[in-house]
């Protein structure tokens, strides 16, 4: 096992966490700005080439946190350009992303369909 | 000293946010960072029986979403994210989370304009202005490169 990298992971993921919460006390972002804004942080951060260093020095540290989401967005659309050219720009960031957009809207699904809400009002 | 209700309300405003700021930050720290050591470990685990970076990468966030997801309808990643805030929301975890959340919660209104509309409220705008800002990303890459 190699713990450095698991404790890499643990701070640079855990800081990527307290600027969003800072964000939240402080300038009352509600999540879902937080949410998009670190997505489109990730594209822009990995098209300006910071953000690959990142990732390969804290691993799930970078790619877990949201902005990852952006990162393989990016990462996509350059892949897909370099090998297929124009088409690449609108095929590429989706199919980079295509495993998690699916896995999340499958399992979203099956367990909104599986599970059943805690009751709001347990007295009744 | 002489402080009327008032005064001291506004006293105690001035000096309670730091503390509950600070309490906030750690605990965002602590899950949040926890989260993405989970997400290591499965990477690694992956990465023992798979050669593709890549293919490691992808299964890694598939796992984590559907462990945000399982979660989320056992009603306990609610319960992490009472402590955790940005902790539980930052992690692609928060991401599955924001789409059973609604979607469970609104399976009364019917499976096509209860469940499918909901499940987008929050991923659809990260998913709108995520592959967009890629789409613009791309143009630039395509024409600089």
């Amino acid at each position: 096992m190699d713990w450095i990298k698991l404790l890499n992971a643990f701070w640079v993921g855990g800081l990527f966490c307290v600027i969003a919460q800072l964000l939240i006390d402080y300038t009352k972002m509600t999540p879902a700005r937080i949410m998009v804004s670190y997505v489109m942080a990730g594209v822009i951060l990995t098209a300006m080439g910071i953000y690959e260093p990142i990732v390969n020095f804290a691993g799930n540290g970078a790619t877990t946190p949201i902005i990852g989401f952006g990162y393989t967005l990016a990462k996509g659309v350059a892949k897909a350009i370099d090998e297929k050219g124009f088409i690449g720009i609108l095929t590429g960031g989706v199919m980079g992303a295509a495993g998690g957009i699916s896995a999340a809207v499958f399992f979203g699904l099956l367990f909104s369909l599986l599970c059943k809400p805690k009751a709001k009002n347990p007295k009744r | 000293m002489d402080i009327t209700k008032k005064q001291y309300d506004k006293m105690v405003k001035k000096a309670s946010p730091p503390s509950k700021v600070i309490r906030d930050v750690i605990f965002a720290f602590l899950i949040g960072g926890a989260i993405c050591t989970v997400g290591q470990i499965v990477n690694m685990c992956y990465g023992f029986y798979i050669q593709n970076q890549d293919d490691v990468s992808a299964l890694t966030s598939m796992t984590m979403i559907f462990l945000g997801a399982l979660l989320t309808g056992l009603n306990v990643y609610d319960d992490i994210a009472k402590y955790g805030g940005a902790g539980t929301l930052v992690p692609i975890t928060g991401f599955a989370n924001s789409i059973v959340s609604p979607a469970m919660e609104f399976r009364t209104e019917g499976y096509v304009l209860g469940v499918g509309a909901n499940m987008f409220k929050i991923a659809g705008p990260v998913l709108v202005f995520g592959i967009s800002t890629s789409v613009i990303y791309g143009v630039i890459y395509f024409f600089m490169r």
